[in-house]
């Protein structure tokens, strides 16, 4: 660690994952909302020069306070924005322009969003959920029995088979957001991108969630991008952990030293905020009463 | 005035008379909502619990538990068609039975509710002062003094330069100070219950720690009662003293705040606690519970909580379980309470 650390002071910058042996690699993104057009200013600069790395199978928390600019960052490396600076790379070639990315880099980033209501139609039936992503990424379609092909994929995410049949809209935010989960990874994906993939489910539902990426992150070997305002949370997935505020990581780390002994003083007040589950007796001065910024 | 095998039943504090008991005891709450197809859905099943002067209880439950239906029932707003039998008990005067000019007339002065989103909670085409200002103004106090109270009850409400923000429209607040001047607004009737339905849940992590304490401070300061909605344990633990735990529309365990987290004696509350993360240190992924949280309309027969339950035998699906002292201070609706308790 000190070696790293050491090192890192020397280049003036910390990279736990170096650029060639990363799965994704992003440098120097941008991205401006509003404004007068790219280069002519105006507007408001959601990211500000974002650079990070995630190595194959491996999982990287982006925490950060609402508008800190961790969703746009999971946007540009879905592909759903395009940024106005900045490389992204992929297995080291570049991941291709929002909306006009080369089919198969298309698959192998795949987002998983956090309302799963408003990311599935609720009117299409699962199976047809699923069927519509294997027609556009054919090379995944199953080349038997489609029917057997998605039972499978829906017992891989503890679905029952008669799940199929059903439409989103009937089912309850746990399933639906196995049904996404299935979405995504029917298309057989290197990278998951998962933005605050747990945060609307109930205490209990999310636990679930939780144990069914993780599993499915170790049987698929997927390399991840977790996004989430709850550190807890993230302290029990992310191998690294990057923390942004206004647009900018201000600090990035392997996640027991991040949320351990934080660097950044901006860390540090998010972790004082952040709640335990606590035991002492309310009201008697000692709960976390230094804790406010 | 209270039978008193009801109380003893329910496990309430001993029958007092009106002015030294609980300000609020909810005593057998039953809310029946209109179902499809003229059904009736019981989405809150037979709640009693007390809310104990100058202390904050915390309300916890997932989605479907019938925690905000409490809440609702409670500040007289259910929803249309709702009917509300059982008794809901305000310093002994029965609110179910008192007419709607009395119901109002408690409501937003002597119960006070802080919802989870300001901006649909406060007027956007309004001022903050002129909301603030409402009660007084209603009070015919003088303009000047008015305006005097309302700058007080900002400045109460933590919100900087009262004076200048008072001019303000809500959707030139941030988060956090629309919390604020809605806290403001629920002070201006001087209550001493004050409702809180997920206060926090929309906000940010340090802007959450702030009002949460401000909450706190007020309770204490103003010796008010407070109930605290929440589905997050965290939020609750730090500063409810006693917690109710409800699923699929009734009461699970209720006790002092601390033993009923750091000691469930109820499976269900024991999964909740197991399911929170440390921020500060890694833990394991919980097992997790099977299955969706129960639902009123489709409430499994015997007790609610026994297709999820690790502990489930025969007794858990003929029975519904009635909510017992099973230690002291301690009441659970489990047939194995006990067993959850341990030694």
């Amino acid at each position: 660690m000190s070696a790293r650390e050491r090192e890192g002071e020397l280049l003036g910058e910390e990279r736990a994952v170096p650029p060639e042996r990363a799965l994704l690699d992003v440098r120097g993104l941008r991205v401006r909302y509003g404004g007068r057009g790219w280069g002519r200013g105006g507007g408001q600069l959601a990211v500000d020069g974002v650079s990070l790395s995630v190595a194959p199978e491996e999982t990287l928390g982006l925490v950060g306070e609402s508008g800190s600019g961790k969703t746009t960052v999971a946007r540009c490396v879905a592909g759903l924005l395009g940024p106005g600076a900045g490389t992204l790379t992929f297995d080291g070639r570049p991941l291709g322009r929002a909306g006009r990315r080369p089919p198969e880099m298309r698959r192998a980033v795949q987002m998983v969003f956090q309302d799963p209501r408003s990311s599935l139609n609720p009117r299409m039936t699962v199976a047809s959920v699923i069927a519509e992503v294997w027609s556009t990424h054919p090379v995944t379609a199953p080349e038997g029995d489609r029917t057997e092909a998605l039972h499978r994929l829906l017992a891989d995410m503890g679905l029952d088979p008669e799940v199929a049949s059903r439409r989103a809209g009937d089912l309850s935010g746990g399933q639906c957001q196995r049904v996404s989960i299935a979405r995504a990874l029917a298309v057989r994906p290197r990278l998951l991108v998962c933005d605050e993939a747990v945060s609307a489910l109930d205490v209990s539902v999310q636990a679930q969630i939780l144990r069914l990426l993780v599993d499915l992150r170790a049987r698929h070997r997927l390399a991840m991008l977790f996004i989430s305002h709850d550190l807890g949370v993230v302290h029990q997935i992310a191998d690294r952990v990057a923390v942004m505020r206004r647009g900018v990581i201000v600090e990035e780390g392997p996640t027991g030293e991040v949320l351990t002994a934080p660097r950044d003083p901006y860390t540090r007040a998010l972790l004082d905020a952040a709640l335990d589950l606590d035991d002492s007796v309310p009201g008697d001065g000692t709960a976390d009463d230094e804790a406010v910024v | 005035m209270i039978p008193a095998g009801t109380a003893r039943e329910h496990g309430l504090t001993k029958p007092s008379p009106a002015t030294d008991g609980p300000p609020l005891r909810i005593d057998g709450l039953v809310v029946d909502l209109p179902g499809p197809r003229g059904t009736r859905v019981r989405v809150v099943d037979g709640v009693s619990f007390d809310v104990p002067r100058a202390t904050t209880v915390g309300l916890i439950g997932e989605s479907g538990s019938g925690k905000t239906m409490t809440a609702q029932a409670i500040l007289g707003l259910p929803p249309e068609g709702a009917t509300l039998s059982g008794r809901l008990l305000w310093h002994g005067e029965d609110l179910i039975a008192a007419d709607p000019p009395r119901r109002r007339a408690v409501r937003g002065r002597e119960i006070a509710m802080i919802f989870q989103d300001p901006l649909a909670a406060l007027n956007p085409t309004q001022r903050i002062g002129r909301q603030v200002g409402e009660i007084p103004r209603r009070d015919r106090l003088p303009r000047a003094e008015v305006s005097r109270r309302v700058v007080e009850l900002l400045d109460r409400a933590g919100v900087p330069e009262p004076k200048r923000r008072m001019r303000a429209y809500p959707h030139e607040l941030s988060g956090g100070l629309r919390q604020r001047a809605m806290i403001a607004v629920a002070l201006a009737g001087k209550p001493s219950l004050l409702l809180a339905d997920e206060p926090t849940t929309a906000l940010d992590v340090t802007v959450q720690s702030r009002i949460l304490r401000l909450l706190a401070d007020i309770q204490e300061t103003e010796g008010l009662s407070m109930l605290l909605v929440s589905h997050d344990l965290r939020v609750v633990s730090h500063v409810a003293e006693r917690v109710v735990v409800m699923y699929a529309g009734r009461v699970c365990e209720r006790g002092p705040a601390r033993d009923v987290l750091r000691r469930p004696a109820h499976p269900y509350t024991a999964a909740l606690v197991r399911s929170v993360p440390a921020v500060r240190t890694r833990t394991a992924l919980a097992d997790p519970l099977p299955g969706a949280p129960a639902t009123p309309a489709n409430r499994p027969a015997g007790c609610a909580f026994h297709p999820r339950c690790p502990l489930a035998r025969a007794r858990c699906r003929g029975e519904v379980p009635a909510v017992r002292e099973v230690a002291p201070g301690r009441w659970s609706a489990c047939h194995f309470a006990q067993e959850v308790l341990g030694p």
